[in-house]
């Protein structure tokens, strides 16, 4: 490898955008230990580091960097792991460029350290070489229940095992891992080799995880605290119910949430031949919306064979996804259709899509959100021929549980009301955190609140029954 | 794992499952329902529960094979297990909000069809058991794929049943019996409760719409997780989408838009859907790494 330039990143390597378009391997390939090894000795390992700072669950950044650079990888994991329960996935999801790279000193002069891609490297060969020892307190005989299997649900229950707690994850579908195992696809985050191996290291500690049950319909919350004898429930469910726009059309055969695509595609696993679940997208789709999980689902689509357009109604400097993703989105064939507002799904006299109906807009005045609100120009109406149609219009919280809970008091926006720092309910004994609480945010902030209530739920514990 | 504890074949193609579920029995209702895979590669099938013994722990289904999947399940027999049994979803029937006097003086009349009589059972039996006797008409094809008759005459005042080729009851549809009844002046329900497949409870509602009595429907749409996640299976009631996993399964058929509902259920086996799925499946070929 050549000189080593402070100020310039070690490149990551990618699939090809002209293979990757067709397939649902890994699009990151991920540094090599030289690259890593490379990469970290540009850290300067700050005295005062404003990484750790601009990490949601400060995790010791410069401590685990410096054992990279030793070649003490088996350290370094210790270190990872102590801040993060899930660092393999949340080196591969965070949007690292607004939290520590985004305040890595080095960004004065160049690229910050790639922070995320360490933090990726580290927890792999943690993973595939098993060095994680479980390190946990004696049992003290509490039992606390966990509801949503989600990041916020995982890292609450990691923490709890570790501080000696008996602690069950509820699980509504098949699968544990919330929108992780549904909602990413496998491109972006590997469900065998990455997500299944951080959900064992949780179960390792002693966590045991309760699928097909559905707080609010197979047990209520008021059951799992008097009959099932557990001293404390933390609500993780999430914010999983997508929203539609409300125009004519929508329910014409062939119009989708991005959530139904990805689940079929990501959980019931449409993409493998030996799977029985159905899911089709057309030749041609349009997908509506412009963050995260817009991309996710046109790349996922794009990967079905379509040809994929991206229909926003503000201009690609307003699009509330990550850069790196509308980046990845474009190299790969993907369209984007900006400034432009369906009004209408039109369909076949069978009721099946044909197209979408949409309005130019021009951007306006700066809006509260302080972004440039769209206008629509009149008589700009054109149709964009489509087989199928994807809404990606953003979700809200999930109502089972909200709706069949007595007492549990709820925000302006449906979300449950708790306590940020330890995410106390209006009921006693019952914590939330995650999407549930602050509506679609990111996995880290979720990890981040599941491992603040578990403090706050061990303080509860604690001070009640000892 | 969720074991079979009874399998009994009620006609060809049907069968009925007693299954090992003691969380889903200790909280199932009327009107809910679950949603059962049989293996991993299967598909999640949303069934309504046809009866529970909280006791026993366990929870009765009724399948009839029309897919790939349902066929794998009818395979399956004492003994055997559900890889997952989810459960109990969607919201009981809304006759479990009654007070027990009110329904005492209301009418009610349960419509069946085909394996519809399975989701009808525990809420008539749930009424029997208060004390109150409804009436039903059930129909189906022949008098082989009239299903659990012998149940329900146990729990029922008067149980009409009619076939389409009149090899039991009276020959034709279950409208038909409505229509002879409301003929002899003894068609005077409150409330008609119609389960079956759509186009039967479509038939159904428009009828007791033209009578004016209050009737609930039971939508069997397409289903992917029957938490409110997926939005598949969504429909138009009083002009306004709804969820029948979380908002449903039952709503007042007279709201209901049976065409179009109709139309989503049938999303991947009609003639549009399959010929979107083999393009698919040509577009893609085999990209993943699973077999190589
Ligand atoms: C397609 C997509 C892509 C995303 N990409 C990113 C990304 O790149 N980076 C990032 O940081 N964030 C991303 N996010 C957001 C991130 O995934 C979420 O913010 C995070 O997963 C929230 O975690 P959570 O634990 O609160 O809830 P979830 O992950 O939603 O988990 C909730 C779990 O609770 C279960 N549940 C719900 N109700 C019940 C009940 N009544 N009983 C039992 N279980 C129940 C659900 O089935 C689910 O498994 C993405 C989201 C989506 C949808
Ligand atoms: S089945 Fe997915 S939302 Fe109803």
């Amino acid at each position: 490898m050549s000189k080593i330039d402070r100020f310039t990143a070690i490149p990551v390597r990618n699939q090809d955008a002209d293979v990757r378009n067709k397939n649902f391997e890994e699009v990151c390939l991920g540094y090599n230990i030289e690259e890593a090894t490379a990469e970290a000795s540009r850290c300067l390992e700050c005295k005062k580091p404003s990484c750790v700072a601009g990490c949601p669950v400060s995790i010791n950044i410069p401590g685990f960097i410096g054992q990279i650079k030793q070649g003490n990888l088996e350290k370094a994991g210790e270190i990872l792991f102590d801040g993060s329960t899930l660092p393999a996935i949340c080196g591969r999801v965070c949007p690292q460029e607004s939290q520590c790279e985004g305040v890595c000193v080095l960004n004065k002069k160049g690229d910050s350290v790639s922070i995320g891609k360490l933090e990726r490297f580290v927890a792999d060969y943690v993973n595939e070489n098993k060095t994680l020892k479980v390190v946990k307190k004696p049992a003290n005989g509490h039992k606390v229940a966990i509801v949503g299997s989600g990041p916020a649900g995982l890292s609450c229950a990691g923490e709890l095992a570790k501080a000696g707690y008996d602690v069950t994850i509820f699980e509504a579908l098949h699968k544990a891992g919330g929108v992780l195992e549904y909602g990413i696809p496998e491109f972006r985050l590997p469900k065998e080799r990455v997500v299944k191996k951080e959900i064992d290291n949780i179960r390792n500690l002693g966590v045991k995880i309760e699928t097909d049950v559905i707080i609010g319909r197979t047990v209520t919350v008021a059951k799992l605290l008097t009959e099932e004898g557990f001293k404390a429930v933390y609500l993780a469910s999430g914010a999983g119910l997508p929203k539609f726009m409300g125009i004519p059309g929508e329910n014409y055969n062939g119009v989708f949430s991005a959530n139904e695509v990805l689940t079929r595609s990501n959980l019931m696993k449409a993409f493998r031949d030996e799977y029985d679940t159905p899911v089709f997208v057309g030749k041609k789709v349009v997908v509506v919306g412009g963050g995260n999980v817009a991309m996710d689902a046109a790349r996922t689509a794009l990967r079905f064979g379509a040809e994929v357009h991206i229909v926003y109604r503000r201009s690609i400097e307003e699009l509330p996804a990550r850069v790196e993703e509308v980046h990845h989105a474009q190299e790969e064939g993907i369209i984007f259709d900006v400034l432009c507002n369906p009004t209408e799904i039109v369909g076949t006299v069978s009721g099946w899509v044909k197209g979408v109906k949409c309005l130019r807009m021009e951007l306006g005045e700066p809006d509260a959100s302080g972004r440039r609100s769209p206008i629509p120009v009149p008589g700009s109406e054109f149709i964009i021929e489509a087989d199928s149609v994807i809404m990606s219009l953003g979700t809200n919280p999930n109502p089972i549980i909200n709706k069949s809970t007595e007492g549990l008091k709820l925000n302006k926006w449906e979300c449950i009301d708790a306590c940020e720092e330890t995410g106390k309910t209006s009921l006693d004994g019952v914590f939330a955190g995650g999407d549930a609480v602050t509506g679609a945010a990111t996995v880290i902030l979720a990890m981040g609140a599941g491992k603040k209530s578990a403090v706050a739920i061990d303080k509860y514990i604690s001070e009640k029954y000892n | 794992m969720f074991e079979i504890k009874k399998h009994r074949v009620l006609a060809s193609g049907i069968s009925l499952y007693q299954v090992y579920a003691p969380r889903v029995a200790k909280s199932a209702l009327p009107g809910q329902f679950v949603i059962v895979r049989t293996h991993e590669e299967g598909e999640r099938i949303p069934l309504t529960v046809a009866d529970y013994n909280a006791e026993k722990g366990t929870v009765t289904i009724v399948i009839q094979a029309v897919g790939k999947a349902t066929h794998r399940i009818v395979d399956l027999k004492e003994g055997d297990s559900f890889l997952d049994f989810a459960g109990p979803l969607g919201h009981p029937t809304e006759l479990i909000d009654e007070k027990i006097e009110d329904l005492k003086d209301l009418k009610i009349l349960f419509v069946g069809g085909g394996v519809g009589a399975a989701p009808i059972y525990p809420q008539v039996k749930w009424l029997a058991d208060k004390g109150i006797k409804a009436d039903m008409i059930l129909g189906a094809r022949s008098e082989e794929q009239l299903i659990i008759v012998d149940e329900l005459k146990e729990v029922t005042n008067n149980l009409h049943l009619c076939t389409n080729d009149g090899s039991v009851g009276r020959q034709g549809f279950v409208t038909d019996v409505m229509k002879d009844l409301r003929e002899k002046n003894e068609f005077n329900y409150d409330l008609i409760i119609v389960i079956g497949p759509m186009i039967m409870m479509k038939s159904v509602s428009e009828l007791t719409a033209e009578y004016g009595i209050k009737t609930i429907a039971s939508l069997n749409t397409l289903m992917v997780d029957g938490t409110g996640m997926c939005g598949a299976c969504r429909v138009s009631i009083g002009g306004k989408t709804k969820f029948a996993c979380v908002d449903g399964p039952e709503f007042n058929a007279h709201e209901v838009n049976f065409d179009e509902a109709m139309r989503r259920q049938l999303m991947f086996k009609s003639e549009e859907g399959q010929a979107l799925i083999k393009l698919q499946k040509e577009k893609e070929g085999h990209k993943c790494s699973c077999k190589g």
